[in-house]
């Protein structure tokens, strides 16, 4: 009993001990779910609502462009999308193989998707392939056990109803890189683009519009249970061009196969009607992404399709930029109308010897003689009088070298030198410099924009700007009337007497371009021949009976040509430049009386265009 | 109390209908209070009654009776049967090794009778009986000699020891814990207890490099869990998410967004707890812990009330099991200890471990309807 006593104190200490033992830890596990569940409790009340509640947001629809008449040029078309989701298949490789089963992909598709996939977060969803036709969706679909994380559903994406015919002028668009979402959180939206090129780009922000957001309940696999709140984005807005989808067409076939491109504009307000460039691109290609070889093939084709030439492209303007060197001239005074030149064929200038053209020279000539022959020798003297510090603030004024206001992102704005610029490389600028620059040769470097500038700002002596867009979301933009740009302030006469010159080129048995006559009854236009010169050519050469025709393509001079029509009350004005064509007077000259004849037939600034007022809206494939 | 006192106890009581009365009907009534909470909360998770609440109840139905059954066995039956109970465990144990069911990387499963018994759950239960049958009776002074310790000390390693090779981190350690209580309940001295509290924590560190991937892991993220949070770490963020969210008055009946919008991993099984937590707020876990803070001090009190050393330890053994259980999971659920795969009696869908638990209540009911028994001399000695 003693033993059995003793036993008994002990187990009962110990036991009390124990049960203490137990309580404390009772205790302890109450306090902790104290601070747990009311001192940390509203933090995990929220991480269950951030856990609960995903917001999502809902791509507007981005905003259309239309040419001047109300044609779609830029739409928006739903298509079938497949889209994967990374966290819904443990093995990402093997769900792009039975998709690939299922519908090939190449190569460079994977690349792109493996690299979205690695770039987002990976409940986003990756787009896999766009433009599903009914079959490949149908097999999708029945597929889908076999395509874990894949998951089909109805995008927009951007439909160019005029494909590469406005390519370089509406641009394109492209998924965002990963710099471009850091501001917006839209932009990592499965399918979204963001315009890369053009008027796309430029207007890019316009276009998007705002995204709109739904608040949705999900369980723990990201499935929807139901929506909580839903506030609906605000649609791009949609941008009337000033340009004419038909008129495009008709001069982009005038250009036919030559690397070339022409500018057509409305010279009383600088509206852009038609801006082609020819060898062109499919914009669409960028949606999905750009194959390895199809880049190959852009950057390496030296007829450079992916370069807006118009807007772009560099050329010394030749012959075109005598009008610039006559207005300057005369505003000098270093010539007066009636000043006469001699031109035996040459120009010398101490040693140097430098050719007119014609080599029996013209004799005398006034400055109507000077345009309507185009002479060298008249173009020299005139610009060894005036000065290249005079040409260049001239030019400048007609638009030339300075940068305009057209709202294409990579618009050049071209060089025209100065004495000044000359001296700041450390070279002096010499006499014989400014002489070969009175024929638009030398260091001028001009795009067919600005030379359908200046001879748009000739024909109507007003400043203006060349401009793509007409009204944004139904509000006419100004510029649109000929009262919003300003006088030139170059003297009526001097502009006239210009002008008088580009008539004789065109419609005078002597001018240079006879072939530029327009068959229209009553409508004359006037215009000027340029061919620039990429490679100088030797007095060897020259007396050796030297032809261009016989040069490889890359070495023969650009064809260029600039007009406006008609003569008597002008309304548009165009410039065409033809890579490596030749001459002017035989290559851009025709060319240019073609698009001018379709011009005046359209006349699509004669009849009241239609701004359309209508919001964007998605067309139905 | 005198020889006669004791000889009418021996002949009224050991009627069936007089054992009945012997039975704690309150302590019973706990159980059922406790059970019923995990109806609620397994009603919850199911969305209805089924696919859990409704067979919770079946099955706790069924315990009961067989508890109630065990409750009228003689104690003094079970006492003898105790080694062969362990001998089985055992048994069963190398068998799980050999052929059991894998699971979760584990092996810790038998089939049988459809269910899957974790035959860890038994051996807890049979190690008690052998370790409180080994110390029936075994006087002071053997306590204090140490060859006498040595084969119980055996006899709680070698099924800790098979228990982490399941490997089972959670069981082994509930397994050893248990064991060393009732070492303590038998009158261990202290520096004995002291030496082992050393031994365990030299050792942990060669436990640690003999754990598999998954328990490290579970360890690693316990220590951060936001290093991983949709992987290993995932479960005790969600759970946390699910405690923390339900405040103090919780989200309400079926309300809670975690638990329906299926954010808590094995929300019907070991992570139960926290449906309580999100629905009903600390009000509502408090109220559960009360609850089984109660059952665990009945349980005390009834291996204080206890008159032969024999039902003192099994009494002992069984309450630290529940304790341990409870203690383990809802430590588990908060993030407070990594977490071990181990369920909250009653309350976790799960039929083998509430018939493993019912079994062992019935047990201690036992030793309480025979709080007072007289163990012979002779082949009840041990």
């Amino acid at each position: 009993m003693r033993r059995e006593s003793k036993h008994n104190g002990v187990f009962t200490r110990r036991a009390l001990l124990i049960g203490g033992v137990q309580a404390a830890a009772f205790v302890g596990l109450a306090a902790k779910l104290y601070q747990v569940q009311v001192v940390q409790g509203a933090k995990y009340a929220t991480l269950a609502d951030s856990n609960r509640v995903s917001a999502r947001l809902i791509a507007p629809p981005r905003g259309r462009m239309l040419d001047r008449t109300g044609t779609p040029v830029a739409n928006n078309s739903q298509n079938w999308r497949a889209l994967l989701v990374a966290e819904q298949t443990e093995d990402v490789g093997g769900t792009l193989d039975a998709f690939n089963k299922i519908v090939p992909l190449a190569d460079h598709e994977r690349a792109r998707i493996e690299r979205e996939v690695h770039r987002h977060r990976r409940f986003i969803p990756v787009t896999i392939r766009e433009f599903l036709n009914w079959e490949e969706m149908a097999a999708i679909e029945v597929n889908a056990p076999d395509l874990p994380g894949i998951l089909v559903d109805l995008g927009n994406s951007r439909l160019y109803p005029f494909s590469s015919a406005m390519a370089h002028v509406v641009g394109y668009v492209a998924p965002p890189t990963e710099a471009d979402m850091g501001e917006e959180p839209m932009l990592t939206l499965p399918g979204i683009r963001i315009g890369r090129a053009g008027l796309e780009k430029y207007h890019d922000l316009k276009l998007r519009g705002r995204a709109g957001a739904v608040q949705l309940e999900v369980n723990a696999v990201g499935r929807v249970i139901r929506e909580l709140d839903r506030q609906e984005g605000t649609p791009g807005q949609d941008i009337v061009l000033t340009l004419d989808a038909d008129l495009q067409q008709q001069v982009l076939g005038h250009l036919g196969d030559e690397s070339a491109s022409a500018v057509v504009l409305d010279a009383r307000n600088g509206e852009v009607l038609a801006m082609a460039t020819n060898p062109s691109f499919d914009p669409s290609v960028f949606n999905s992404g750009v194959s390895q070889a199809q880049w190959l093939e852009w950057t390496e084709n030296r007829r450079a399709p992916l370069i807006n030439k118009a807007a772009a492209g560099l050329y010394a303007p030749g012959s075109t930029f005598k009008m610039v060197v006559a207005m300057a001239g005369l505003e000098a005074k270093a010539i007066s109308l009636t000043d006469r030149v001699n031109c035996p064929g040459f120009l010398d200038l101490g040693d140097t010897r430098f050719h007119c053209w014609k080599k029996g020279g013209h004799g005398l000539l006034d400055l109507h003689g000077g345009l309507k022959n185009s002479c060298d020798v008249f173009f020299y003297e005139v610009a060894r009088r005036t000065g290249i510090d005079h040409i260049a603030a001239m030019a400048n004024r007609f638009g030339l070298g300075v940068a305009l206001d057209i709202e294409l992102p990579g618009a050049r704005k071209g060089f025209v030198p100065t004495r000044e610029w000359r001296i700041a490389q450390g070279k002096p600028w010499s006499i014989g410099d400014t002489i070969v620059h009175g024929i638009g040769q030398g260091y001028l470097q001009l795009t067919p924009m600005s030379l359908a500038t200046m001879a748009a700002r000739i024909a109507t002596g007003r400043a203006i700007q060349p401009h793509l867009t007409r009204s944004i979301a139904g509000v006419l933009q100004k510029g649109a009337s000929a009262e919003d740009w300003p006088s030139m302030g170059v003297p009526e006469r001097e502009l006239h007497a210009v002008r008088e010159g580009m008539w004789a080129v065109v419609n005078e048995d002597s001018g240079t371009a006879p072939l530029a006559r327009l068959q229209l009854p009553g409508v004359q236009m006037a215009g000027k021949t340029g061919s620039s010169q990429v490679r100088r050519v030797s007095r060897e050469a020259r007396e050796h009976g030297f032809k261009s025709d016989d040069l490889p393509w890359e070495f023969r001079p650009h064809a260029l040509f600039v007009a406006f029509a008609p003569y008597d009350a002008p309304k548009y004005a165009l410039a065409v430049v033809v890579e490596h064509g030749n001459a002017g007077a035989a290559m851009a000259a025709p060319i240019a009386r073609d698009i001018m004849t379709d011009v005046l037939t359209r006349d699509p600034c004669g009849n009241n265009p239609i701004a359309p007022q209508r919001v964007a809206q998605t067309v139905k494939p | 109390m005198s020889v006669m006192e004791r000889r009418l106890i021996r002949e009224t009581s050991f009627g069936l209908t007089s054992k009945l009365w012997q039975v704690s009907w309150l302590y019973v009534l706990l159980l059922c209070g406790l059970a019923s909470v995990g109806y609620v909360a397994l009603y919850s998770a199911g969305g209805g009654p089924e696919p859990y609440a409704s067979r919770h109840i079946l099955r706790f139905g069924f315990g009961l009776t067989l508890m109630l059954c065990i409750a009228l066995v003689d104690i003094r039956f079970i006492a003898r049967c105790s080694w062969g109970a362990y001998v089985l465990g055992v048994g069963l144990l190398v068998m799980v090794m050999v052929m059991g069911h894998t699971g979760k990387g584990a092996q810790r499963w038998i089939e049988l009778a459809g269910m899957q018994w974790q035959p860890s759950e038994f051996m807890k239960l049979a190690l008690v009986l052998a370790l409180a049958s080994w110390f029936h009776k075994a006087s002071w002074e053997r306590m204090g000699n140490l060859l006498f310790l040595i084969p119980p000390l055996l006899a709680v390693l070698v099924p800790v020891a098979l228990i982490l090779k399941e490997p089972n981190l959670g069981t082994a350690v509930i397994t050893a814990v248990v064991g060393f209580t009732v070492f303590l309940g038998a009158g261990v001295r202290w520096w004995k207890v002291g030496l082992v509290v050393l031994a365990v924590g030299a050792g942990a560190p060669i436990a640690y490099s003999h754990l598999h991937d998954y328990q490290r892991a579970r360890i690693t993220t316990f220590l951060n869990p936001e290093s991983d949070p949709l992987g290993a770490g995932y479960n005790i963020i969600q759970s946390k998410i699910a405690l923390g969210s339900g405040g103090m008055w919780g989200k309400g009946f079926m309300q809670g967004t975690q638990n329906h919008l299926n954010f808590l991993p094995e929300k019907q099984t070991d992570f139960v707890f926290t449906i309580i937590a999100e629905e009903w707020g600390l009000v509502g876990t408090l109220a559960v812990l009360g609850l089984l803070a109660l059952i665990a001090f009945g349980g005390m009190a009834m291996a204080l009330r206890c008159r032969h050393q024999y039902g003192r330890l099994v009494a002992l053994g069984i309450t630290m099991n529940f304790f341990m259980y409870i203690f383990v999971n809802v430590a588990m659920v908060m993030g407070a200890i990594p977490v071990g795969g181990v369920p909250l009696p009653l309350v976790s869908h799960g039929g083998s471990a509430m018939i493993m638990v019912m079994i062992a209540f019935g047990v201690l009911m036992s030793v309480y309807v025979h709080r007072d028994v007289e163990f012979g001399e002779g082949r009840d000695e041990f």
